[in-house]
Order: structure tokens, then sequence, then C-alpha cells
């Protein structure tokens, strides 16, 4: 698997080189700043990227820009965005496009390297991965939808790892339930939220993440 | 998120007291005309003024005579409480006058008093008699003595000409033979009524006169009342670096606090926890050759710790400077702010860029503030923010007006009923916003009927960067 790193600090790129190395990926280029992260995401077209917002030399959102313009010029490009904050703005423009195949984690959950590497292998296959904390603030800010209220503690326990970007498949090893389980609970999920049902993991994902920006 | 379908909470004008300043610059926003008189029923009401005002200033001569005679005698006991009295009927008297002169000009005209000391008559005397506002108001009451006929006397002079030369051939006919036959001095003398028809046209020249002239003479005095009962240049500058004192005092305090609190939080949260990961690794290095389990335990312990330091340090930088406020400057840190807001929200920005640090960073603040105040006070069904830049035509400045709208239930008062304490880092509540806004010379004025909506603008002057 082909791989792009923006990170601006040494100490850290270093870190997730290693990593990734370590892993199987092949680091196709290592870069430190905005228009180097979209010289190289345009022209390596990496299976997956890796992207820092916060990059010289702006030291803004330069990394997040960079992402989003590389994604308006090649639809779908994988990127999984690292910050040291998750911003609800931000994972709404990542989002927005409505592509997938976007990550957005804080940079706290590279330190759980096999959870981290399965996510970016699930973004480079085309899903989509929001950091927990992206998803609970979303919950908290729908808190007084009367739909989600009509979901049962279980329920809402599916749809926050549904929202996370996680398939039925890892949802029902993370609940101890069975995959057909979880099916049922995510069915009864999408009739009270009035969405359409969906079997793509994928579609879900955004139907879901849609339904809790509204 | 912007919704332009959002309903607009009726926007009512601000009630509230403005922010507190220091000093005696403390004033009453001037009360207007009721419907904006104008014309003639403005130049009737003028004329109005002008008796009042003229025996005003007959009245006022004695007051400075008996004030100045007080004094004089203020060595022999019954001068004190003298002067006293005195000292206040005069300071109610121009205040009236300042009032008066603020509804003639349209702005407030500041009373210039050094505060009275807390101690007994011989001190509040002597801070009296050495206060040159004080000598001020007594050279007015003697000037305004003089100034008060040319202009009021004038006006009402001018007009009382044009009534008397319009009925003059009704005087004729209704005064004995001795007395208007001769109105323009011995040579021309009224031989009949029809002569002193010709009288008459003078009559509209006069009413002319005083028609044209009375808004300028009023005008005019109300200028010389401000010059010598407003503070003078020497007096404003005063006050206004006791104010700039004490907002930097405040400021500086606030940022101390601050600071503490920063060190504090480092050191008992992520310092502790980058130190206990030190040992988790440390032993893990010792137990490495014999106890693999025990190492894999202290590495998942470690890599916690890890995590729990770096959660603590993200809060804590939120709280210095929000990064998204960094990155986006104050719309998207606002637009931001509402997402994570859990009633719902609507932000409406005019901004036209980035505006400078400082200001940015106290305008978010404060906003978030005014959001979390009306949050857990007033309990609201829905908020708005507003945030606008207005440019100033005449210099590279302008304002920064944010108000901050709930339907909540109200009630909101910039009394703090408790003094906050010194070591809050940074004063809490609607005076805490205040505050930190007066250090940007800037205010804060609250509009809360008991019963809602509540809306509470905020503005602060800054230059665009």
């Amino acid at each position: 698997m082909r791989l792009v790193v923006a990170e601006d600090l040494a100490l850290l790129r270093e870190g997730l080189i290693r990593i990734f190395q370590a892993n199987g990926f092949e680091v196709v280029a290592a870069v430190d700043n905005g228009p180097s992260l979209l010289r190289a995401l345009t022209t390596h077209r990496p299976d997956v990227a890796i992207v820092d917002v916060r990059l010289p030399p702006t030291f803004t959102d330069e990394g997040l820009r960079a992402a989003i313009t590389a994604r308006e010029r090649l639809p779908g490009l994988p990127v999984v965005v690292l910050s040291q904050y998750v911003e609800q703005l931000y994972a709404r423009e990542l989002l927005s496009d409505r592509a997938g195949a976007v990550g957005y984690l804080l940079k706290d959950r590279v330190m759980a390297v096999d959870r981290f590497v399965a996510n970016v292998r699930e973004v480079a296959a085309g899903s989509t991965i929001m950091d927990p904390e992206v998803v609970s603030a979303l919950l908290t800010h729908r808190g007084a939808d009367p739909h989600l209220l009509a979901l049962t503690p279980r329920e809402r326990e599916v749809l926050s790892l549904m929202a996370e970007g996680r398939s039925n498949a890892a949802i029902a090893t993370r609940m101890f339930v069975t995959e057909k389980t979880v099916s049922k609970h995510s069915y009864n999920i999408f009739t009270k939220l009035n969405l359409e049902p969906s079997e793509d993991d994928n579609r879900r994902i955004l139907a879901v993440l849609a339904y809790l920006e509204g | 998120m912007t919704d332009p379908s959002a309903t607009r909470l009726p926007s009512s004008p601000a009630t509230g007291s403005p922010a507190p300043r220091h000093g005696p610059a403390r004033h009453e926003a001037p009360r207007h005309d009721p419907a904006h008189r104008s014309g003639p029923a403005l130049r009737m009401s003028l004329l109005g003024g002008s008796l009042v005002l003229l025996l005003a200033s007959a009245a006022g001569a004695a007051l400075a005579t008996l004030w100045i005679t007080s004094l004089s005698v203020a060595a022999i006991g019954v001068g004190i409480p003298l002067t006293l009295l005195a000292t206040v009927l005069i300071r109610w008297f121009a205040d009236l006058h300042r009032q008066w002169a603020a509804d003639r000009l349209g702005e407030p005209v500041a009373r210039p008093y050094l505060p009275p000391p807390d101690a007994g008559w011989p001190a509040r005397l002597w801070t009296i008699a050495r206060d040159p506002a004080s000598w001020r108001d007594w050279a007015w009451l003697l000037a305004n003595s003089v100034t008060m006929w040319f202009t009021y006397g004038l006006s009402l002079l001018l007009f009382l000409s044009g009534v008397f030369y319009l009925i003059y051939p009704l005087l004729y006919r209704l005064t004995p033979p001795q007395v208007f036959r001769t109105p323009l001095g011995n040579g021309f003398r009224l031989e009949s009524v029809q002569e002193s028809f010709a009288l008459v046209p003078l009559g509209p020249v006069f009413l002319l006169l005083w028609y044209v002239t009375a808004v300028r003479l009023a005008n005019l005095n109300a200028r010389v009342i401000r010059s010598l009962l407003g503070p003078t240049e020497q007096a404003r500058l005063r006050s206004r670096v006791r104010e700039l004192a004490d907002s930097r005092a405040e400021t500086v305090d606030a940022k101390a606090s601050e600071l503490r609190r920063i060190e504090r939080d480092l050191h008992d949260g992520a310092q502790a926890r980058l130190v206990s990961l030190g040992m988790s690794l440390g032993l893990a290095e010792q137990l490495l050759p014999n106890d693999p389990r025990a190492v894999q335990r202290l590495l998942a312990e470690a890599r916690e710790s890890t995590a729990d330091a770096l959660t603590e340090l993200r809060d804590l930088v939120r709280g210095i400077h929000p990064p998204v406020l960094a990155d986006r400057g104050l719309d998207g840190a606002l637009k931001a702010l509402a997402l994570v807001n859990p009633i719902p929200t609507t932000v409406v920005t005019h901004l036209p860029g980035r505006l400078p640090a400082p200001v940015e960073s106290a305008a978010y603040f404060a906003v978030a503030e005014a959001l979390s105040n009306a949050i857990k006070h007033a309990g609201p069904q829905h908020i708005r923010i507003e945030a606008e830049f207005t440019p100033h035509p005449a210099r590279e400045a302008g304002e920064l007006t944010m108000r901050v709208y709930d339907d909540g239930h109200g009630g909101a008062t910039m009394d703090a009923d408790t003094p906050t304490p010194a070591t809050t880092p940074t004063g809490t509540g609607l005076r805490g916003i205040a505050r930190r806004l007066a250090a940007f010379d800037g205010t804060l004025t609250v509009d809360s009927p008991p019963g809602g909506p509540t809306e509470i603008r905020m503005s602060l002057p800054c230059a665009l960067s």
C-alpha cells in the first residue's frame, strides 16, 4: 500500500513512518508543509495519505485545506487527517463532498497502533472513520432530538459505533453480539430516524453522519 | 452555521447601564426631545425655556454671591455648613443646566467634580475649595447672568418686539393718549390709529428675525455652558488616565492569575502524568529480561498515561487560545462554538477579514462567556450570535459589535452580588466580561427584562489587520 505522510514535527514524522513501514506500507513521500503536500498528493496519487491539520507555512489549517483541495481534483482520494484537536467544523468540511474515504482522528489514536493501522486500511478501502470525540459531540449537539430520544441504549451504542465508521462485523465484535443482532439494531435505527436503509457500510455511515450534523 | 430562515429575535434598544466606568466621567445618556420637535414647536419650547432660564440666571448670580461669601467666612464655624449647602445647591443648579445643554447639543455634558473624600466636613470643604470645577461653576454663574441675556434674552426680546408691533394699533386704541404715541423717538408722532398701522409690518420682520436666530442663540448658550460646566481637557485626560490605570491593573491581575492557573494545571496534570510514564517505562526496562507479561502491562499503562496527559494539555490549550480561532479567526471560531453548543445556536457574522489577534481573542472569550452564561441561567430554547465589524469612515479602524440573544427567561443583570475574589483568573459572569472588555476600551450592555428575551451587546474598538 502506497502512502504519503505530511507532518511538520520531525519526531512525529519519523515515528509515523516507522509505524507504517513496520506494518508493511510503502511510504512514497514524507512532506512537512502544505504546498509540498498538495504536490505530493497530485503527483503520487497514493492509496492513502496521513495529513496533520496544522502545517507550515501558515501554521493554521494548511494540511486540511491541502487535503480538501487535492480531493476536489482527485475525488475520493483517501485521506486520514490527524489533529491535536477535533473540531466539528473541520469534520463537516471533510465530509461535505460525500465521497467517503476520509478519516478524522486525534493524534492520540496513533498510540493504539493496531487500531490505527486498521483504520488507515479501512479509509484506503473507501470507508469513513470519525473520531469517537466527533461522534459524541454530534450526539450531544442533537441531544434534544425526539428521534434520537426514541432510541434504546443499545441502539444508541450501535449508532455511535456506526458513526465512528465501523462495519457491522466490527460492531458485533465490539458489543459481543452476533452480526445479525447488529443488523437488526441498525434496521431499527434507520427506521426511527426516517433514513433510507442501505447494505453498503460506507453509505450507511455517511447517512448517519449527515443526519447527526443536520 | 448560518440559517437564513432563523427567526430574528426582536432587537430592542439596549437600555442597560453602560459598562462601569471609573472616575467622575459617569453620565446618563442625553434625553432627546420626545418626537424630535422641529421648526415652530421647537422654537416655542425654547421661548418657554428662556423665561425659566432668564429667571434662573438672575437666581444664579445670587447663588454665586452666597457661595463666595460663605466660603470667605468658612473660617468661622457657620461658614462650613453654609458653604457645603451652597455647593450642593450650585451643583444641582449646574446639573440642570448641563442637562439642558446636553438636550440642545445632543451629547452629554459630563460632570467634572472631584469625588468627595470619605472624611469629616473640613476635608470635604477643602476638596470643594481646591476643586477647579467648583471655581468654574462659580465663574459660570457670573458669566451666565450676562450671557443668558445676550442669548435667550435677545431671543425673547425679538419675539416680544414682533408681537408688540403686530398689535400696535390695538395698544394705541386701548391706552391713554400719553403712551405709545412716539414708538420711534420724539421725531415721529402718531396722530391716529390709522397711522399706527404703518408699524404693523415691523412685527413680521422681528418675528422672522426671532425665528431665524432662536435655535442658533440657544445652541450658542449651550456651548457656553458646556465650555464652563463640562470637564476641561486636563480633567478629561486625568479621568481617562485613572480609567486606564484601573483597567490596566485589572488586566495585569487577570493575566497573572491566569498564568498561575496554567502553571498549576501543568504541574499537577500533564507533568505529573509524564513523571509516572517515565516511572512505568523505567520499571519495564528493569523487568524486561525476566517478566515480559508485566512489561506488557506496564507499557499499556504508560500508553494510557500519555493519552491522559494529552487530554489535559488539550483542554488547557483550548482555554488559552482555541486552535480554531488561530486557524480561522473569529468567524470560524464562533461557528465552531455554535456547533458544539447543546442549545440550537445561529451565528451571523459580517466580518471583512482577520482582526488583530488580541481583539479576536477578547471577542471570542467574551461571546463564549456570554453564551455559557445564557445556557447556565436563562434556560433558552434558541440562541443567536451576531458579530459585525463597522468600519470607521474617518480612520483606519472601526468597531466590532457582538450580540448574544437568547429567548430564555431574562432578568440578567450586571450587578455582581458577590465581588469576584482575586483568586479567580478572570471574573466570570457579565461583570467579568465587561471588565475584560474594558481593557480594550470595549463596553457591554445588558437588556434583559424579566421573562426575557435577553440581549447582551458587546463592542470593541479595533483596527483591521
